[in-house]
């Protein structure tokens, strides 16, 4: 079962992300608008005397952050990486589709209604994520449907959520607190306690999923060829979605409607290794991860002493993106 | 060329003459009882009763739309009637798990997706209802059976290249590899030259007859090229508007006028020539 692209770009790209990740991930701990640099990191990890200020910045502000950012990254690479496979679309991802919002919506609702019950908000996430998939998966399956319309139901979805979270927000301007950093996805103000929840969510998905990938690639011999194989192709397709709703659903529930990664990143990688789904979906989950720690150390670096959240930042880098994907697809006129 | 051209004229001469009734020598490999579908309130395909000899090509002739790939959706359990049964060598479709009636059967749909994968990767799914749990790693077994469909539908060469960027005739080999890996007694093929060229066509019902005779598969195919049917099948069933019209070997079916009537158009056969060739003329 070899990889279309053979086994030393599959080696190179390994190699490159792992390098990435562990190279941004570290500078995401060392740099930032405080006064913490690589001395003080270095003196943490490496046991040696540091000042209480340097450590608390470093253990209960960037290590949160910083983990927050892996965990939301590698959750919704590999939700989008598993999406466009099931779907059979390559513009589908959490965000487009509009599962994030879904969640989001989600999220809002119990955290004015529920306060103070933090393990909900995953468990709201997943639900609000699995709803809008169902219904994304069940217009998907009219005969006829474009990829196109599947994008623009996702688009209408999403605007119909946004609304209902806007409203949510005008009668109960405290039911989410950095509420604005939510709608546009952002790591600022994460705690451990934030994320513990969903990290227990995001850590099962991505597991199961990586055990996944022969079964996304049965399914992208298209519907009649897995069946025939002897899949259960309804449920394969169901269970997945609702994998990538699991993982959607726990990256939004802490770092809000963080959009694109989930677009971006395997396509990235599908460039580079091609689409065997056993090599996609552990280096999108790498490479989503450097992703949105590289994103977020530029946001906070690019724009200091302001602070953008990280979402801004992916918008502008996915947009065009978006964009581009659409006109290759019309291209090949099978919009 | 010449070596090749001599191969299929003396094969096509072994066929003048030979005829495949289902007989009570034959073994029926698959049986249609009473079977019936209807997409809407109206039904689609009712009361259809057939028998599929073991071991013969037959195809599966009739005009456009009058049920041809609903039937092969059926028999291979895509698609649930609404009423009968499907029999695979006597035992009931519907009560085989989805594994267990893809080792009996296996179906290559028409114009399959190529995927972004090598030939090799896409002739290993081929095990796949060989396979448990979530990893599908290949077995020595598996290794074996990959390997002998890969000689068989002649795919060697081009094992290692992308799937997509194979001619059309390289691609659909690479299928039949696949489901040959499936190691199946029955192969079910919807429409198997759909987009080939005219040699394309012919290799692809010359590598059909292949493994009917070398490998001993029972092969179902609907076939819209009724001069590609009469020329490679055995026996053939002819449908009109979800309902047998015919059935029986090439010659009995010929007798029967059910073409001419199915499709509106007359059979001229040419054997007095080396070559054995069907022209359809419109009535």
């Amino acid at each position: 079962m070899s990889p279309l692209r053979g086994k030393s770009s599959t080696l190179v790209a390994t190699v490159a992300i792992s390098g990435f990740l562990v190279l941004v991930t570290g500078a995401a701990f060392f740099v930032g608008s405080s006064s913490v640099g690589f001395g003080e990191f270095w003196a943490l990890i490496s046991g040696g005397e540091i000042a209480d200020s340097a450590r608390s910045i470093l253990l209960n502000v960037r290590f949160p952050r910083v983990l927050a950012a892996l965990l939301a990254g590698s959750a919704l690479a590999v939700a989008g990486a598993i999406i466009q496979s099931v779907l059979n679309n390559p513009l589908a991802s959490p965000n487009i589709i509009g599962i994030n919002s879904g969640a989001g919506l989600a999220v809002l609702l119990t955290s004015s209604m529920f306060v103070g019950a933090p393990y909900l908000q995953p468990i709201a996430a997943f639900g609000g994520a699995l709803l809008t998939a169902l219904i994304i998966f069940a217009i998907s399956l009219g005969t006829n449907t474009s990829r196109l319309t599947v994008v623009l139901a996702g688009i209408a979805l999403s605007t119909i959520f946004g609304a209902g979270m806007n409203a949510i927000l005008i009668v109960n301007p405290d039911a989410y607190v950095g509420a604005s950093t939510f709608l546009v996805g952002g790591l600022a103000g994460v705690t451990m306690g934030k994320i513990v929840w969903s990290a227990i969510y995001v850590v099962g998905g991505l597991v199961l999923a990586l055990l996944l990938g022969d079964k996304l690639n049965v399914l992208s011999l298209g519907d009649t060829t897995a069946h025939s194989l002897g899949m259960h192709v309804g449920h394969w397709r169901l269970g997945l979605l609702g994998l990538a709703a699991l993982l959607s659903g726990a990256a939004v529930s802490f770092a809000g409607l963080l959009g694109f990664v989930g677009l971006i990143v395997p396509h990235m990688v599908k460039f580079i290794v091609g689409h065997n789904n056993r090599i996609v979906l552990p280096l999108s989950a790498a490479l989503g991860a450097g992703f949105v720690v590289f994103s977020d150390l530029a946001a906070r670096v690019i724009f200091a002493p302001y602070e953008m959240p990280v979402g801004i930042l992916m918008a502008f880098l996915g947009g065009p993106f978006f964009v581009y994907l659409i006109l290759r697809n019309r291209r090949y006129g099978d919009g | 060329m010449g070596e090749r051209i001599e191969r299929l004229l003396q094969r096509h001469k072994a066929r003048l003459g030979r005829t495949a009734a289902l007989d009570v020598a034959d073994q029926v490999a698959i049986r249609l009882e009473d079977l019936a579908f209807s997409y809407t309130n109206q039904p689609f395909i009712a009361n259809f009763n057939l028998e599929i000899a073991a071991g013969k090509i037959t195809s599966l002739v009739g005009p456009n739309g009058c049920g041809k790939s609903t039937l092969l959706k059926l028999i291979s359990g895509l698609t649930i009637p609404s009423a009968g049964h499907v029999f695979v060598h006597e035992t009931p479709c519907l009560s085989m798990g989805n594994k267990e009636r893809a080792r009996h059967l296996a179906l290559l749909p028409q114009g399959p997706r190529p995927p972004m994968m090598s030939v090799e990767a896409l002739v290993a799914y081929g095990r796949y209802p060989y396979q448990r749990g979530l990893r599908t790693r290949l077995n020595a077994e598996d290794e074996h059976h990959v390997a002998e469909a890969i000689a068989l539908a002649g795919v060697e060469r081009f094992r290692k290249h992308d799937v997509r960027l194979l001619s059309g005739g390289e691609r659909q080999r690479a299928f039949i590899a696949m489901i040959l890996a499936q190691d199946t007694e029955i192969i079910i093929l919807d429409e198997p030259t759909t987009y080939l060229d005219v040699s394309a066509c012919h290799e692809i019902m010359e590598l059909i007859r292949e493994l009917n005779q070398a490998a001993g598969k029972t092969i179902l195919m609907v076939n819209h090229d009724i001069d590609l049917a009469l020329r490679y099948s055995d026996r053939m069933a002819v449908m009109v508007e979800g309902k047998l019209l015919h059935t029986g070997s090439v010659d009995e079916v010929l007798a029967s006028g059910a073409i001419e009537e199915a499709f509106k158009v007359e059979v001229a056969r040419f054997p007095d020539t080396e070559r054995l060739a069907y022209t359809l003329f419109p009535l």
